[in-house]
């Protein structure tokens, strides 16, 4: 256990010092690469508890697409962030301030309080073990049946996703020349040449 | 557990022999290499004049449209594994639910096609 | 072989109608284009009377499907009905300005309808995931909504602010659920209620302090409106005159919903909470609306008041306290519905005016216009006899109730001064000059919606009218104890 311990630390750190790291670098696109960074030690931070297929979506979904759409975006604004970056330094001390209260709040609440044991249930469907059934198809198990409804809103909310991406983006340039393979192949000889009769010497 | 642990011990090799490998070929130049850097040398090479402005240029908004209909279709995929693993034990009920996630967003695609969002004009 | 569910779906008709309509409106949209704008839109209406009909004639038991996610009671029903109103209202209004302001796009009302599906799952949500999927499918709808106008800055800047604002307070909602599943090991509100009697626990109340800031954002209460003000004024009028009806209609509903049956256990806990959003949107309404220039904005502030009021009764945790809240939605439903109504035909020939000073003499221009706006605004600032007194006085009965008699005496003093504002712009329309010519007249769509408001709010002062409201209220809020 003592490897997973120190595989556990190692994560957490590494996570913890990108994810500081992907607000206090200058660069917009290092913040990108930091939070990658932290993306895939959280990955592993899953792997450490069993949660493979959680682990691989977050490399697949998150650092294959997600931070990609992030260096999109970044490079898509026009942003000069050094100057972006000039009231930083003003706003510091009341942020600080505001910060250091929370943290105080914080460990002064999470610091007293014991977890009632009898309040900790078991959750309502046990987890199956790991040696009898793996952690993807336990997923499937439940959630394509059981949790139908969620299922089905989730893909709602993909589509409406979707509508917005478009309606708010997309826009044609006009007088843009597409090939239209339909429209090609459905000329005829008579659509698309003309006969004339021209006369000589005077031209068309 | 331990043993699903275990079967992650070739990935963590894997990882730190590639590690050692990068951080070797990094750190190695900074030791041998001859390096005596002037302002010249370092400014961005535009033709022979001096550089115009940033080597940073805005991308089109497209690219960002393209990025988020893939990760659209990404979650989709994500959502058929679990499904394609259990499979055999999930019958018509499994069956059918997928195939109306799918419908809803066969919708979506009809959508975008006839919108021309996969056209790039 | 995982055993097969079998899930009634009949519960959740009118959402399924309305979802799928929703799709073959997308359907209809992509492969006839624009052209079809006027179409979808007439479609979506009757989409919206179609499940209005639909949640009407389903009874009055309570009805529970997918594993108790979805949860169909008298309560349900009536904010169901109350949301479906506001939708269709604000679609039946927008059709005309959105047309002049050539930003008639097709999905303009299918993103109506999407929203107004997240709010139907948002009303019967039975656990924490079921809460979320349908505010997230709800708020999507609506941040792309708020930026329809892309071309404008100022509408952009709207969704944006939304946007980001939104997600943070989504964020913490979330936060606020893991927090409350890793204490209680279940995300029903049933069993959470179950794993929460006795003394509070502090990790649960962490949880629920979160969930309430989510939720107190969505309904713009006062520690997390700032976003209101903003948003309203940017984005196209109907857009405004959608959020301040039907997702508030919603997401009071979901609190209500929240906090009465997944947090009986910790009244006293929560009360604190409750009483101070309510205090502190009491306040902001009454006094930040005095100094506005701009009729949305003013009317973003009147919103946050009126949900501070609204609040008032949640706070008081009674059957009777959770009545007044629906029937204080439900006139502030149809007010809100009215003035909007009016303000999206304040149109002169070079276009849309937005400032409270373009009502000078309307008195004389429109006179008709301005009286069904005075009933309006009377009713907003609470002047008995009409209907938004009537509203007020239910919270505050419910409140001095529950022996909660400072609340009350702060929500009476903070509605005398709000009242302020209001008579202002009465007193602007009744005996100042004509500030410049008359507006254009109103569009079909918005002379009724205006008409059917003020009439509903003149109905309402007679003696005996507003029991059938309050009968159904009550049956609503009974159905949650």
């Amino acid at each position: 256990m003592t490897v997973a311990a120190a595989f556990f630390y190692l994560f957490s750190c590494v996570c913890v010092a990108s994810a500081f790291m992907v607000i206090a670098s200058r660069n917009p696109v290092h913040s990108v690469l930091f939070l990658i960074l932290a993306f895939v030690n959280a990955a592993g931070l899953f792997i450490l508890m069993g949660a493979e297929f959680l682990a691989m979506i977050l490399v697949v979904v998150y650092v294959g697409a997600v931070a990609v759409l992030f260096l999109f975006v970044v490079m898509m604004l026009d942003v000069d962030f050094a100057e972006l970056r000039q009231g930083f330094l003003q706003y510091l001390p009341v942020g600080a301030l505001v910060g250091v209260i929370f943290l105080i709040e914080l460990v002064l609440v999470v610091g007293s309080f014991v977890i009632d044991p009898a309040l900790v249930k078991t959750p309502i469907a046990a987890i199956p073990p790991a040696s009898e059934m793996s952690n993807t198809a336990a997923l499937g198990h439940v959630l394509y049946t059981r949790y139908l409804y969620f299922f089905q809103a989730s893909g709602l909310v993909l589509l409406v996703a979707m509508i917005g991406a478009i309606v708010l983006t997309l826009r044609h340039k006009p007088g843009v020349k597409r090939q239209d393979v339909a429209r090609q192949v459905a000329r005829t000889r008579d659509t698309a040449i003309e006969v004339r009769k021209v006369p000589f010497r005077e031209g068309v | 557990m331990q043993s699903l642990l275990a079967d992650y011990l070739p990935l963590v090799i894997f990882i730190g022999v590639s590690l050692v490998i990068g951080l070797a070929l990094l750190v190695s130049p900074f030791i041998v290499a001859y390096s005596r850097p002037d302002a010249e040398k370092l400014s961005a090479y535009e033709c022979g004049f001096n550089a115009f402005d940033d080597a940073r240029m805005k991308f089109d908004v497209r690219f960002y449209l393209v990025a988020i209909l893939f990760i659209i279709f990404d979650l989709e995929v994500a959502f058929l594994f679990p499904w394609a693993v259990a499979f055999g034990d999930l019958g018509w009920f499994g069956f059918w639910s997928m195939m109306l996630f799918l419908g809803v967003l066969t919708v979506g695609f009809i959508y975008e096609w006839r919108k021309g969002a996969l056209e790039w004009d | 072989m995982a055993a097969v569910p079998m899930f009634a779906l009949a519960p959740a008709l009118p959402e399924i109608v309305l979802a799928a309509s929703a799709l073959l409106l997308v359907l209809i949209g992509a492969l006839r284009g624009e052209r079809a704008a006027g179409l979808i839109e007439a479609l979506t209406f009757v989409a919206l009377l179609v499940a209005g009909f639909l949640v009407v004639t389903q009874g009055g038991e309570r009805l529970e499907t997918f594993g108790g996610s979805f949860v169909v009671d008298a309560f349900a029903r009536f904010a169901k009905v109350m949301t479906l109103v506001g939708s269709a209202a604000a679609l039946l209004m927008s059709g005309d300005f959105l047309r002049r302001a050539g930003i008639n796009r097709f999905e303009y009302p299918i993103l109506i309808l999407l929203a107004t599906v997240g709010m139907m799952m948002m009303i019967s949500a039975g656990d924490l995931i079921a809460l979320y999927l349908g505010l997230e499918l709800q708020s999507l709808a609506l941040y792309v909504v708020a930026a329809i106008d892309r071309d404008n800055a100022r509408s952009s800047e709207a969704g944006l602010k939304y946007f980001v604002l939104g997600a943070l307070s989504s964020g913490m909602l979330l936060y606020g659920a893991s927090l409350i599943y890793g204490f209680t090991g279940t995300v029903s509100f049933a069993g959470i209620a179950q794993a929460l009697q006795g003394e509070g626990h502090a990790g649960a109340i962490f949880g629920l302090v979160f969930i309430a800031a989510g939720l107190a954002f969505k309904i713009s209460a006062v520690p997390f409106h700032m976003w209101t003000p903003d948003v309203y004024e940017g984005a196209p009028t109907p857009v405004a005159a959608f959020f301040a009806a039907a997702p508030k209609m919603a997401a009071m509903a979901l609190l209500v919903r929240v906090f009465i049956t997944a947090f009986p256990g910790i009244v006293d806990q929560w009360r604190q909470i409750i009483v101070f959003v309510a205090i502190a949107s009491m306040a902001l309404g009454s006094f930040a609306a005095i100094g506005q220039r701009n009729i949305k904005r003013l009317m973003a502030y009147s919103s946050i008041g009126h949900m501070g009021y609204a609040l008032v009764g949640l706070a008081a945790g009674t059957a009777e306290g959770v009545q007044s809240v629906l029937v204080y939605m439900a006139i502030y439903l149809v007010m809100t519905l009215g003035t909007f109504a009016f303000i999206l035909s304040m149109r002169r020939e070079e276009g849309p005016v937005e400032g409270i000073d373009d009502l000078a003499g309307l008195a004389r221009t429109q006179p008709y216009a301005a009286y069904g706006l005075t009933i309006l605004f009377f009713s907003l600032a609470g002047i008995p006899p009409l209907a938004g007194f009537l509203a007020k006085w239910y919270v505050f009965a419910a409140a001095v109730e529950a022996k909660l008699y400072t609340l009350a005496v702060i929500g009476v003093l903070a509605s005398v001064i709000g009242a302020y504002y209001y008579i202002r712009v009465v007193k602007i329309m009744h005996f100042d000059d004509p500030a410049g010519a008359a507006f254009t007249p109103m569009s079909a769509g918005q002379k009724v919606v205006f008409a059917l408001a003020s009439i509903v709010i003149l109905i309402l002062m007679l003696p005996g009218a507003p029991a059938p409201l309050n009968g159904a209220a009550l049956a609503a809020a009974r159905s949650l104890f």
